[in-house]
């Protein structure tokens, strides 16, 4: 047992880690892939052209080759090195991580909350344009909370994978949960144990996220509750 | 100016080789790819029907395989697969009196088995979904008939199957693709790990891991053609005359 009692904490201070760029890039990527799901379905066409063509780059390639990118391949540009701001975020590895993931997960996002604004009725949006509401408002009070509520199932597996997309910060020396995972397999090569360990906290935020997703939809879908 | 020179940079590289080396990358990462979408339709095949068919035992055990594969990160059932057999595999080879392990064939095949393996736990799903999909009507037709058990899976439940199960195995595909680059971490020469140690000795990460992110992207955008070709062809005969 003193496999548990040298590995659990490491683990544990690697779950702080894991979830802070969690949740800092679910966040910063749910107003990101909002906006891109705007530009989508506004009449515009470079908007839309743009908000296509990030959402098929970002799906439709490897999140660990998106990372390395940042990170390695901004590196290399002296203008990033030079600029404060640029490498506070580019240079350090959580932040950094924090940044990729929040643009990915922004492209998926988008496609979610774009499914979620198409189904919204058009009679609704008829109705509102004929009681005189202005477009931001209508925006705001009908098609908006519609979309969401279509959309969370959907959303909330997008926040899951986020969060096991978040390992792959370990691949850029960042000490996560994985990170810590596979420095402990290899020093100590009880490797199914510390996997136990580590796949037993993931399961567990897992299931924290879920039991938070099921109390958001319950609560969004109480005017449809006989 | 910090951006590289890639013009006269770009002759050099062709010099030492590099395209030719991100061909052959490109090309293991799609052998990768295939084998264990293969190990991945075999497990997801098994598993569905044994879902569907509501064996009881057995399905607990998917249904904790699935929950297990889906929730834990792909990167830690790599490194599962990787730590706990690297060192299998060194004990023996020290064993025999051999020095190292023979790297290339081993990283492959611990890859295949690792992403084999996640791909198995969703397509279990996408494979469940499309026999429960499958019109009730034309079973009840087929026991109307008089059609035995087994004649009628494979007759009309399992072609019908098949054609509903394709979407879904798009999108495994895709992801499957994506996380091929995961493998790198265990140093396999695919496209991910070539793109690495390029950018790593000529010290241009910017170009190497752009050409990456643009072959990776020519995959998928090929691989929907594809998929959308296999769709329209197993569904010609449901369109409406």
């Amino acid at each position: 047992m003193e496999l548990i009692q040298l590995s659990m904490p490491l683990l544990l201070s690697g779950l702080l880690l894991t979830l802070k760029i969690s949740i800092f890039a679910v966040v910063i990527g749910f107003f990101i892939g909002l906006g891109l799901a705007i530009a989508r379905i506004s009449g515009s066409f470079m908007l839309a052209a743009f908000s296509q063509g990030y959402s098929s780059v970002f799906r439709g390639t490897p999140l660990m080759v998106q990372l390395f990118l940042f990170y390695y391949g901004l590196g290399q540009l002296s203008f990033i090195r030079d600029s404060a701001l640029a490498w506070w975020v580019i240079g350090d590895g959580v932040r950094c991580a924090i940044l990729v993931l929040a643009l990915n997960s922004a492209a998926y996002t988008s496609e979610i909350l774009r499914g979620g604004f198409m189904s919204v009725p058009k009679g609704a949006l008829e109705a509102a344009r004929a009681c005189g509401m202005s477009k931001w408002l209508q925006f705001r009070r009908i098609e908006f909370p519609i979309a969401m509520r279509q959309a969370l199932p959907a959303y909330g597996n997008e926040v899951i994978l986020t969060l096991k997309g978040s390992s792959l910060a370990s691949t850029i020396a960042v000490l996560e949960i994985t990170g810590h995972a596979k420095r402990l397999m290899s020093q100590t090569f009880a490797v199914i144990e510390v996997f136990a360990m580590a796949g037993a906290i993931y399961l567990f935020i897992n299931v924290v996220m879920i039991v938070l997703l099921r109390l958001t939809e319950r609560s969004l879908m109480r005017h449809m509750a006989a | 100016m910090g951006i590289p020179y890639v013009g006269s940079a770009f002759w050099e590289l062709w010099e030492a080789g590099w395209p030719a080396a991100i061909l052959r990358g490109a090309s293991v990462t799609l052998a990768i790819g295939l084998c264990s979408i293969c190990l991945g339709i075999v497990i997801g095949t098994i598993g569905g029907l044994v879902k569907w068919a509501r064996l009881f035992p057995f399905t607990l055990a998917i249904d904790g395989y699935t929950t297990l594969i889906r929730g834990v990160p792909e990167l830690l059932v790599i490194y599962l697969l990787f730590f706990s057999s690297a060192e299998f595999v060194s004990q023996v080879t020290a064993a025999f009196g051999y020095g190292g392990a023979d790297d290339s064939a081993y990283g492959f095949v611990v890859g295949t088995v690792a992403i084999g393996v996640i791909s198995g736990a969703y397509s279990v799903e996408v494979v469940r979904g499309a026999l429960v999909a499958v019109p009730r009507g034309h079973i009840e037709a087929g026991r109307a008939l008089g059609l035995s058990r087994g004649r009628i899976f494979r007759r009309i439940i399992a072609p019908q199957m098949l054609r509903l199960a394709v979407p879904g195995m798009n999108n495994i595909w895709q992801s499957t693709m994506k996380d091929t680059a995961l493998i790198s971490v265990v140093g396999l020469q695919e496209l991910m790990r070539i793109s690495s140690i390029g950018a790593g000795s000529t010290r241009q990460p910017l170009l190497f891991y752009a050409v990456a992110a643009v072959v990776y992207l020519g995959i998928t955008i090929v691989s929907q053609i594809v998929f959308g070709v296999i769709e329209r062809i197993l569904n010609k005969s449901n369109r409406a005359g």
